[in-house]
């Protein structure tokens, strides 16, 4: 009985199952059709060159750096929803901080930080504590968000808008740090662009190689398994709503720096490309499996509809349908090439 | 000898519900104790006390000889007392290595850039798992893709690996098929070979017969009657286990069961 159960399980460890096995194996292979199909398509001849490249990759690279985290928290079983908005709200929180305190750029980013880790730590909180779904906690958190980024800002300011953040003191220095651009073969690439390349790149080895991020599948795969091994579940879901609100105000940020200002409805509705760009890169809905290199390789796919719509002289109003698209088939295949990843080890 | 483990007594009530009165049990290293007993007849209860889940309301827990009390399962757990349960024993889509060390993970180097030692995990748990007979090529793979039986094996041998002195199986068999309850069976016994007390709660008599070597009848919360391996045979466990109104349909199922282990033996 058991030569036979050997025989069995020798056969189908190949090198194609172990990539099929990969979570982000499917986003790559789209993220190279849609690479081909635009530069094919491309009428400026530039889309696949340096310039068309760090045009793209500045869309996508605000959206990686929240994926990434984004991902991670799904992985771990959990959404959320207050993120864009989260983005908006840093920004504006940034430019107030500076503008009507006077504080230094530096007091203001680390201020802005905290609070944002705050925000997270809450959202975590409640929704461990009350065990109400995540996605209903922190669409709260959102709307909550929301409502005071519109309120706070017209109180203040008078209009929807900061603006003058450039005269913080200090302001050169974050600006080379979060909103510089970097010349490579003859094109500007954003610094954003590397912030979300060693983001996805430590999130991808926290995830992999780290205890906490073996506690992350864990907790997403199976809550009650995982403690009963032993494992501090709670914990590690509240760490991972503070580092996704944190990622979304870095963002938030970055975006304040670059735009010397910001509008009071910024990031609102962004929330959901992070969701699907970490959905696209193979990352479970219901937690449990997923990887940060695909959620980076969603937010690529997104950046490079953005940029190759328009490039192809495609009507750009088709962009939200387009991205509609990409969402359903790329979980369609996700699906299809997990299943058949499984099926091919199995008894 | 001192029992690893020793219920003295023991009785447990949820406000005026009497789960169960008056239980008494031993649980000797190097053999299995199998708890028997039929829906409501207070498994659960015994299970979660025996665990750490639920202290005592009345009664003595001996824990080597020494009277002790569990704050928690982690506390059991601390304590050498390691529970597999049915469902909720393995995480399904984690490989099984990262299943074997969850929570016991080995990791290497120093903070912030102390990370798993891989390689060491995934030699341990083979090694380990070769050990106790489960021979598996790949590690990597989920340990969704294991049957049923391998999975609870997989968590048996983890338990034993980690150093659990009593190790306590809920249902281990109850939803698995006759050849991977043989599989499971197997490491019951194997895990037994390696000097751990083990508890088994079933309510198959078949099952339980196989590998047990005493045997704890449990109806409605109370201990009814007690078996050594020796003076029992598996027609009197399963007799005194229905009780008289059941027993006419038993023994036809009984029939059958024998039957296939015949068939078993002579394949």
């Amino acid at each position: 009985m058991s030569e036979v159960a050997k025989d069995e399980r020798v056969k189908s460890n190949t090198v194609l199952n172990k990539m099929l096995r990969r979570p982000e194996f499917g986003a790559l292979l789209g993220a190279l059709a849609i690479f081909t199909l635009f530069t094919s398509f491309d009428t400026t001849g530039n889309f696949g060159q340096p310039g068309g490249i760090a045009g793209w990759t500045d869309i996508a690279a605000p959206i990686g750096i929240i994926a990434v985290f984004v991902a991670l928290l799904m992985i771990g079983g959990e959404f959320d929803l207050s993120t864009g908005v989260m983005v908006g709200t840093a920004g504006l929180l940034t430019g107030m901080l500076v503008t009507q305190l006077g504080l230094d750029i530096w007091s203001s980013i680390v201020i802005v930080l905290l609070f944002s880790l705050v925000v997270g730590f809450v959202n975590g909180w409640l929704v461990v504590k009350t065990g109400l779904p995540s996605f209903i906690v922190t669409l709260a958190t959102f709307f909550v968000l929301r409502g005071a980024n519109l309120a706070v800002t017209k109180e203040i300011t008078g209009t929807v808008r900061v603006s003058g953040t450039e005269k913080a003191v200090n302001f050169e220095q974050a600006e080379a740090l979060f909103a510089t651009k970097i010349e490579i073969l003859g094109a500007n690439f954003q610094i954003t662009i590397f912030w979300w390349l060693a983001l996805t790149l430590i999130a991808t080895w926290v995830l992999t190689r780290t205890k906490f991020g073996n506690w992350i599948f864990a907790a997403g795969g199976d809550a009650n398994a995982a403690r009963n091994a032993g494992v501090p579940v709670a914990r590690t879901k509240i760490i991972l709503f503070m580092m996704t609100s944190g990622s979304a105000a870095l963002v938030g940020i970055m975006l304040v720096l670059r735009l010397k200002g910001m509008q009071a409805g910024q990031g609102v509705g962004m929330e959901f490309f992070y969701i699907i760009a970490a959905v696209v890169g193979g990352t479970l809905l219901t937690g449990g499996k997923g990887s940060a290199i695909g959620a980076s390789i969603g937010a690529a796919v997104m950046g490079m509809a953005y940029i190759g719509i328009p490039f192809a002289l495609w009507d750009s109003d088709w962009l939200f349908t387009f991205l509609g698209a990409i969402l359903f088939t790329a979980v369609l295949i996700n699906s299809f090439v997990g299943k058949a990843s499984l099926r091919g080890r199995k008894k | 000898m001192n029992a690893a483990l020793e219920l003295k007594n023991v009785g447990k009530q949820f406000g005026s519900v009497i789960a169960l009165t008056d239980v008494s049990l031993e649980v000797h290293p190097g053999t299995v104790t199998c708890v028997l007993g039929d829906n409501g007849a207070g498994k659960s209860t015994l299970i979660k006390t025996l665990s750490g889940v639920h202290a005592p309301s009345s009664g003595e827990f001996l824990l080597e000889g020494v009277k002790t009390s569990f704050n928690s399962p982690r506390d059991a757990l601390a304590k050498g007392i390691a529970t597999v349960y049915q469902d909720l024993a393995t995480i399904p889509l984690m490989s099984v290595w990262r299943n074997f060390f969850l929570g016991n993970e080995i990791t290497k180097g120093l903070w912030p850039l102390r990370m798993l030692d891989v390689k060491k995990m995934k030699t341990v748990a083979k090694e380990q798992l070769m050990q106790m007979g489960i021979d598996l090529r790949d590690t990597d793979q989920p340990i969704g893709t294991l049957s049923g039986g391998e999975r609870q094996a997989v968590a048996i041998a983890r338990a034993v690996y980690f150093g659990a002195k009593v190790l306590i199986l809920d249902e281990p068999t109850s939803a698995l098929g006759v050849r991977q309850s043989g599989i499971v069976l197997k490491y019951v016994l194997s895990a037994k070979d390696r000097g751990v007390a083990v508890v088994f709660i079933t309510h198959n008599p078949h099952h339980a017969f196989l590998v047990g070597d005493r045997f704890y009848l449990l109806n409605r919360g109370k201990m009814i009657n007690d078996f050594h391996k020796n003076n029992v045979e598996l027609e009197e466990l399963t007799r005194a286990m229905a009780g008289g109104a059941e027993l006419e349909a038993l023994t036809h199922e009984i029939q059958q069961v024998k039957l296939s282990e015949g068939e078993k033996k002579e394949g």
